[in-house]
Order: structure tokens, then C-alpha cells, then sequence
């Protein structure tokens, strides 16, 4: 176990670097430096070489990569010019409505799709497994804009049950519910198709297996064997899949969020890609990235401790 | 290609035996690939629904001619009649012909991708799987840090750069699309590798680049396959995504997603031309390459099966 916990820290910790690479190379790779996007409009060739040569941007690629690699380990994220505030203020604004969003999505989503992918296995190739299915299929084929859109067609105008815009930034998200729910129902209902494909064709390979022919001809009772042999089992893949689809659902969250104006990161993301503000795209990009690393790290530990077979392999 | 594991020189017996045989029907694999695939009546539909979108993209401009090029506001958000078989959208273009002709961008970059996407990522996934230890660790590192950012997170970077194009966005998209076709292409290069006939072409004296060529990259050509038409369809909702954030072809260049885009306005005024034709357009080619994939899979599943 412990061998197993150490190599996967490891594989981590070099994903981590590898990700701070990428957005060190991201920062490398923006229009005109970031001596003129703080500058602005005093902006000219000699206030540009002084605050290149103020801030290190002469030196060498691998040294200004250690230095801003330090700085980030600090905890300084960057300066939003266009903003006025330090990426660090908005990050902590918009970050947990974006984990309200995010985590809730992803708890429904699951608590549906695993009862479901379970039933869909079961009545594999019968017209309720069909249904479901096609259902699926299709959510999993939608983008998640066109989704939305159509949530906010039935549930806002033809039925005005729900009110077509997201919480706003004002009053705190517990105050707001009814605005919550189209843009998690959107999420979720996009998530919960991935899961539930995830979730039937696990069950489905675990109910083919050998142990269970055993245990049906041991004489226990269908229900005891989906319940206690085939689920659990058909539950293990799915904690790594959650973690490698962190990626997916964050980009959906993005959608979902610029769609409804919804005050999240990912609104706060796209806002700032507009704008040109830069340091906000970065710190925002670094954020996330190591986000789904540590999610991915946590759920193949869980993965670890929840099955034996992987500890030894 | 397919079943590359004869060697070099063809061993007498086996001259003999196609001499014997000469004038039979060379029972091959692709016939039942093909067979079990029409079997699959969805993946002939998806089949069907692709043929359909080519022909209405491509052929249909030439049939029902409109002006893509110039906004005519004087007849904006007409409701669907004879003149405008789906309406007019908010500049006065009509809707049928933007559908058309941002279908044709959305095909052409969506099948580009994933032949690039697919080339890119199977010949990493190939020589990382082969050569093993640190070369692999070190360039499966790098893939997983790059899929640890999320793909519109990067995507949008990009476009914010950069004015996209046609080219740029094929670029941009296969960046992040070549991803996991190295993944899937690695695990099963690293059960290849241990298969009697890489044991001796290695023994015959082969080259590492020449194995992998020769050998590895022919027999996971199935995976591969299914792989790319998933990556088809991923990259056709990637397209949607970007051109819904803006960040898409500018106008007038017309596409699925900046047309739903500016419907979302007009939801509460029930234009309805505006918003279904674009988002039904991207759902039904998503599901078509979709079912395509899965009949695909399915078919490939029954090739390994025969060997």
C-alpha cells in the first residue's frame, strides 16, 4: 500500500510541474508581454525595458520559470490590471459558488446514475434499458448550452416555474435557491448521462462474471447478489472515472455558468478572456489544473484503499 | 496490413498452401467487420444521418442558393416560409443556409481533427507503450498534464491569443484531441509487446521504429479506428462549445454554435427558427458518429474474436 501511495504522490507531484509548465508557457505565450498589458497606456520601448528589467523578464527562460514558480508556491497567483485586484480576492469571491455549482452537480449526478446505470444493466436489452439509453445518448450528445437552453424554454417560458438567470453576485447563494436550480440541473443532467453509460456497462461486466454464476448457484437471491456482489464491484471503476472526468465537468461548469451568469470561476474565466485580462486567465488556469490533479490523486487513493487487487499491481 | 504478424519471407509451407488455394475466396476479416457493423441497425442510421448532414452541407448550397455573406437587416427574425424555409436569424441571413454553411466548417474541421488527432496521439501512445520505462513515464507525464487542464480552460487561452481560422481551430482542437488515443494506443501496445511475433521480429533483427511500424501500429488499428470516430464526434461538440463562447470563426463566417448563441436572446420572443434547426443540427451529428463509433466497436470486438 505504502509503495503503491508513494509512486502515485510522486506521479503527481510531476503532473503538478508538468501543469505549471504549461501555464508558465501559456503566460510566455501572450501578445505583447506582460510589461504592456501592466502598463498599458504608458506603454513605450523605455518603460517597457524597465519594467522588463524590474520584474527579471530579461533573464533566462528557466530562471524566470523558477522565480514565478516561486511566487505561485507563495501563493501569489498574479495582478488583475483590468480589475484592480489581486487574482487571489477573486478567486476566493467566485471559487466556492463555482464549488456550490460543481460539487452539487457532480453528488446528484451520481446518487442518480448509479441506481440507474445499475437498473439499465439489468433489464439490459428490454425497452425501459433502451429507453434509458437513448435518453442518455442523447444528453451525452447535447451540449450542454443547448441543454440549458432548453430547460430555460420549459421551465421559464412555457411553465414560468424557475427564473432564467443564475444567482447574482450580491446576496449570498442560500438566499437564491430557485436561481440554482436550472444551472445545476443543467450540469447534472450532462454529468449524469456520463456516469450512468460509466455505470451500466461496469455492472454489466461484473454480472457476467464467475463469482456470480457461484453465488446464483449457491442459491443466493438475486437481489442479495446485485446488492452486495455485482454493485460494490461495478463501484470501484467508477471512483477512478470521477477523477479522470473532473476535467469534463469543469469545462461544462464553464458553459453552464457563462450561460446562466452564473458568478462562478468559470464565468469569472470566460469574463476575463474577453477582456484580455490575462493574469486572471492564468491564475484561474493553475487553480483548476491543480485541482483536478489532487481530485485525480484522491480518487485512485480511495481506489486503493476500497480494492486490494491495485495496491500489488 | 491487418493480421501482419507473417514474416519477412514466406515460409515454403505456406507458398505451397496459397498455391492450393489459389483460386478460392480469401476468407479475410474485413467481410464480417463489414457484416456485423450493417447488422447493427444503429450504426447504419448514424451512417445514414452523416451522408445526410455531407450531402445537405456540401451539395445543398448549390440547390438552394442564399447570401451568407451579406447581413440584411431589413428582413431579420422572419418566421419560417416559402422564401425562408427556416426563417431569417437577427442579421437577415437565412437559417437554412447558415445551417448549411456551418455545417461544411464544422465537418471539414471535425474530420480534420481527428485524423490528425488520431495520427499524433497513436504514434505517441505507440512509442511510449514500446520503448517503456523512463521514455514512457516521462512522455505519459506530459500527456497527463496536459488533460489535468480542462479543454475549454485551454481552448479559450488560445482563441484569446490568437484570431482563429479554420486552420487555427483544427490546430487548437487536435492539441488537446491527440490525448487520449496516445492513452488507449499505449496500453494496448504495452499487451502487444509481449506477442510472439514482435519476440521474433525483434529475434529476425528489426529495428524498434520498424516493430512498432510494421507490427504494433497494424494490429491496434481496430481500437484506432473507434477511437477516431468518437474523436469526430468530440470534435464537433468542441466546435460548438467554441463558437457558442464566442471564440469561434468571426462573422459572417456561419457556425452551429454562435447561432445559438445569438438565439439564446431571443427565447422569450418565441423565435424558435433561431435556436432548434442549429442545436438539433449538432445533437444529430454527434449521435450519428456516436452510434457509428459504438457499431464500430462492436464489429472490431467481433474481428478479435475470429482471429
Amino acid at each position: 500500500m505504502t509503495a503503491y501511495l508513494v509512486r502515485r504522490v510522486l506521479q503527481a507531484i510531476v503532473v503538478l510541474f508538468g501543469v505549471s509548465v504549461i501555464v508558465f508557457l501559456l503566460l510566455k505565450a501572450l501578445p505583447g508581454g506582460p510589461a504592456r498589458a501592466a502598463l498599458q497606456l504608458r506603454a513605450n520601448p523605455a518603460t517597457i525595458h524597465a519594467f522588463d528589467v524590474k520584474y527579471g523578464l530579461l533573464k533566462p527562460l528557466p530562471v524566470q520559470y523558477l522565480t514565478w514558480l516561486g511566487q505561485l508556491l507563495q501563493g501569489n497567483l498574479g495582478f488583475s490590471y483590468k480589475q484592480n485586484q489581486s487574482v487571489d480576492t477573486l478567486l476566493s469571491e467566485n471559487l466556492p459558488r463555482s464549488l456550490v455549482l460543481v460539487g452539487s452537480s457532480t453528488i446528484i449526478a451520481l446518487l442518480v446514475a448509479i441506481p440507474m446505470g445499475t437498473y439499465q444493466a439489468v433489464r439490459r436489452n428490454k425497452p425501459d434499458d433502451y429507453v434509458l439509453t437513448g435518453m442518455s445518448l442523447v444528453f451525452y450528445s447535447m451540449p450542454s448550452f443547448f441543454l440549458g437552453i432548453i430547460l430555460i424554454i420549459v421551465l421559464s417560458d412555457i411553465l414560468p416555474l424557475l427564473p432564467s438567470t443564475g444567482p447574482n453576485s450580491v446576496n449570498p447563494i442560500w438566499d437564491q435557491l430557485p436561481n440554482l436550480v436550472l444551472p445545476v440541473l443543467t450540469l447534472t443532467l450532462v454529468t449524469l448521462a456520463l456516469f450512468s453509460r460509466y455505470m451500466r456497462s461496469s455492472v454489466l461486466e461484473n454480472l457476467v462474471q464467475d463469482y456470480v454464476r457461484t453465488a446464483r448457484a449457491k442459491g443466493v437471491s438475486n437481489r442479495r447478489v446485485l446488492f452486495l456482489h455485482a454493485m460494490p464491484n461495478a463501484l470501484l471503476p467508477i471512483i477512478t472515472l470521477i477523477g479522470l472526468s473532473l476535467p469534463g465537468i469543469l469545462s461544462g461548469a464553464l458553459v453552464v455558468e457563462s450561460l446562466f451568469n452564473y458568478p462562478g470561476m468559470g464565468l469569472m474565466f470566460w469574463n476575463a478572456a474577453q477582456n484580455q485580462d490575462y493574469p486572471v486567465m492564468l491564475g484561474t488556469t493553475m487553480v483548476v489544473g491543480v485541482a483536478v490533479v489532487l481530485g485525480s490523486l484522491l480518487a485512485d487513493v480511495c481506489y486503493a484503499v476500497a480494492d486490494p487487487r491495485v495496491r500489488y499491481s | 496490413m491487418i493480421g501482419a504478424g507473417v514474416p519477412f519471407e514466406e515460409v515454403p509451407v505456406i507458398k505451397v498452401a496459397r498455391e492450393e488455394h489459389a483460386g478460392e475466396e480469401r476468407p479475410g476479416l474485413l467481410k464480417p467487420t463489414i457484416r456485423v457493423f450493417m447488422e447493427n441497425r444503429l450504426a447504419v442510421v448514424g451512417v445514414g444521418i452523416v451522408a445526410f448532414f455531407v450531402l445537405f452541407c456540401f451539395v445543398g448550397p448549390l440547390v438552394y442558393h442564399t447570401n451568407q455573406v451579406q447581413a440584411n437587416p431589413v428582413i431579420s427574425d422572419r418566421a419560417p416560409s416559402l422564401q425562408h424555409l427556416l426563417g431569417t436569424d437577427d442579421a437577415g441571413y437565412d437559417v437554412v443556409g447558415r445551417l448549411m454553411a456551418g455545417g461544411q466548417t464544422t465537418l471539414i474541421v471535425a474530420l480534420a481533427v481527428a485524423v490528425l488527432a488520431t495520427s499524433f496521439g497513436t504514434i505517441w501512445g505507440a512509442v511510449a507503450g514500446f520503448a517503456g520505462g523512463m521514455i514512457d513515464g516521462a512522455m505519459m507525464r506530459i500527456v497527463d498534464s496536459i488533460l489535468s487542464i480542462p479543454t475549454l480552460f485551454l481552448l479559450l487561452f488560445v482563441a484569446t491569443i490568437a484570431t482563429p481560422s479554420v486552420l487555427l481551430l483544427i490546430v487548437v482542437i487536435s492539441g488537446v484531441s491527440w490525448l487520449v488515443p496516445s492513452r488507449l494506443v499505449r496500453s494496448e501496445t504495452l499487451a502487444l509487446r509481449t506477442s510472439q511475433y514482435v519476440d521474433a521480429s525483434r529475434a529476425a533483427g528489426s529495428r524498434p521504429a520498424g516493430i512498432v511500424f510494421r507490427h504494433i501500429i497494424p494490429n491496434v488499428f481496430g481500437t484506432v479506428v473507434v477511437n477516431a470516430t468518437f474523436q469526430v464526434a468530440d470534435a464537433v461538440l468542441a466546435i460548438a462549445y467554441l463558437s457558442f463562447l464566442g471564440l469561434g470563426i468571426p462573422p459572417p463566417a456561419a457556425n452551429w454554435g454562435s447561432m445559438l448563441s445569438q438565439g439564446v436572446n431571443y427565447v422569450f420572443a418565441g423565435y424558435w427558427w433561431e435556436i432548434w434547426p442549429a442545436g438539433l443540427c449538432i445533437v444529430a451529428l454527434v449521435v450519428a458518429f456516436n452510434f457509428i463509433g459504438d457499431g464500430l466497436r462492436d464489429a472490431v470486438e467481433v474481428r478479435l474474436q475470429q482471429r
